[in-house]
């Protein structure tokens, strides 16, 4: 579903991604893991078509970064770390008008904005505009807005920060519904290391916009003789603090 | 296709959610035509058939010409980012919001016009209606460049710095005093405006002479000017944003 090779970004003197090789296979639900600045959201900026690599190459959901950047954008959902809702429009018209630009006709954009608002427990909200709602329910409108037009994969930037306990169970149950449902894909950055753990089939950890670690949770974790991710987190990222720290 | 009805649509309801919004970008002209349209009417230096055209191009800018800084706050929302995700081509991202600014000046234009018939401007209709087209090709052109602006600049620069920049772009179309009466190097700078050619354009429709050069010079700056904006915009809107 993603095949990347020496993908790399700068931005002037900072060299954020540096030469990332991914592979994620359709069905899996691969964790992104790394510290604050890693380059994680770099990268999926740059697998969404919305940043242009240094260099290295991509296909992603079958289709050329690239030559084929159309294709790509068809088949893939993203959910921004920032959010994408503006809070002066009601959010139905927002996620009809999304749907619309999928192709969907008006009435059948009504129809599956409906069905996935009660879907992410947001039922009735149409009307509503996003600054009167909670944190919580802006970020299940964003992730909304990435599953309207039911993406082979989904590409999710820190999408439960914010959430409580109980709302982050929900979607991350979602996530899995649709996996097992409709063989959704999902690359997924995250903080919370014990829901990577759970949810997970695999996690990459990045730091310094270099892939440090990867495997399954049980692979890392045993391989590192840590109990926890966040062990085997701490062991990998952070090396350069360490050895200015040392020197 | 549906995606720009789509676009054009979702837009164009926003605005006319937001009468306030709506009428403000046709304050300045109607203020204009109010308080200065008198005056100018009876300077003899020309009639209302002179002065609406000038503020029909005026209105252009500071309502079209205005238009980016709606994007500012889709870019800072991250709304921008969310629509260039979507398969939807650049061009027709750029054009369904350019086309609502292009209905909203016209309903503005129109206003205008009808006012100035109330306090005295007489132009066959023939004409009037061609200048509504001429006025939809420059406002293609002026809201595309508006974004492209709006895009290119720091965010909070985009309001001071337009409104700014469109005076003396105004001054120099002989918007508000023909050009006819500018002394020689003031002739030769307005002339390298576009809008000069537009206003011209504009006045010899409304003065039914559409045989003039005037007029053939304020087609073709007009669509050229119109077709620079839209490619400078749908770059933009390709560029990656940073
Ligand atoms: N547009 C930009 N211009 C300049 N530098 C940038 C830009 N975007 C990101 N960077 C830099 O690139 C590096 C990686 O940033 P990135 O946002 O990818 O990190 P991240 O792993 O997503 O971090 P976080 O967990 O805090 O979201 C950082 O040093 C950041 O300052
Ligand atoms: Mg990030």
């Amino acid at each position: 579903m993603i095949h990347a090779r020496g993908l790399t970004k700068t931005f002037g003197p900072v060299e954020a991604v540096r030469g990332i090789d991914l592979d994620v296979s359709a069905g899996e639900i691969v964790g992104f893991l790394g510290p604050n600045g890693a380059g994680k959201t770099t990268t999926l900026r740059m697998l969404t078509t919305l940043l242009r690599p240094t260099s290295g190459t991509a296909t992603v959901a079958g289709a050329d970064l690239f030559a084929d950047p159309a294709g790509v954008r068809r088949r893939i959902g993203y959910v921004a770390q920032g959010g994408a809702i503006a809070p002066f429009s009601p959010v139905g018209e927002e996620l009809v008008l999304q749907a619309r630009l999928y192709g969907l006709s008006r009435r059948r954009a009504r129809e599956r904005v409906t069905t996935l608002l009660a879907e992410l427990d947001l039922p009735g909200v149409e009307e509503r505009t996003t600054a009167t709602m909670s944190g919580g329910q802006k970020r299940r409108l964003d992730i909304a807005m990435g599953l309207l037009h039911r993406p082979e994969l989904l590409f999710l930037d820190e999408p439960t920060t914010g959430l409580d306990p109980h709302s982050r169970a929900n979607l991350w149950d979602h996530v899995r519904r649709l996996r097992e449902r409709d063989g959704l894909t999902v690359f997924l950055t995250t903080h919370y290391l014990e829901e990577a753990d759970a949810l997970c089939d695999r996690v990459l950890i990045i730091d310094h916009g270099r892939i440090v670690a990867a495997g399954t949770p049980d692979e890392l974790k045993s391989g590192h003789g840590a109990r926890t991710l966040d062990e085997v987190f701490l062991a990998v990222t952070g090396r350069e603090l360490r050895e200015e720290a040392a020197a | 296709m549906t995606a720009l009805a789509a676009l054009t649509g979702h837009y164009l309801r926003a605005s006319f959610g937001d009468k306030f919004g709506l009428a403000f970008g046709a304050v300045q002209p109607f203020l204009y035509l109010v308080l200065f349209g008198p005056l100018f009417a009876r300077s003899g230096v020309g009639s209302w058939e002179v002065l609406v055209p000038g503020l029909l191009v005026q209105l252009g800018l500071t309502s079209a010409g205005m238009a980016g800084f709606g994007i500012v706050f889709d870019h800072r929302f991250g709304v921008l980012e969310r629509l260039r995700v979507t398969p939807v081509s650049r061009v027709t991202l750029l054009l369904g919001r350019v086309l609502r600014d292009t209905v909203v000046l016209l309903i503005q234009a129109v206003a205008i016009i009808a006012a100035a018939w109330a306090l005295g401007l007489r132009a066959p209709l023939a004409g009037v209606l061609l200048a509504l087209l001429l006025i939809t090709v420059l406002a293609v052109g002026l809201a595309s460049l508006s974004y492209a602006a709006a895009l290119t600049m720091r965010q909070e620069l985009f309001a001071p710095v337009m409104s700014t920049v469109v005076v003396p772009l105004m001054l120099l179309s002989g918007a508000l005093l023909p050009m006819s009466l500018a002394p020689a190097w003031l002739d030769v700078v307005s002339r390298l405006t576009p809008f000069r050619y537009a206003v011209e354009g504009l006045r010899a429709l409304f003065a039914g002479s559409y045989a003039s050069s005037a007029l053939a010079w304020g087609v073709v700056v007009s669509l050229a000017f119109a077709v620079v904006g839209v490619a400078l915009g749908t770059r933009r809107f390709q560029r990656e944003n940073a």
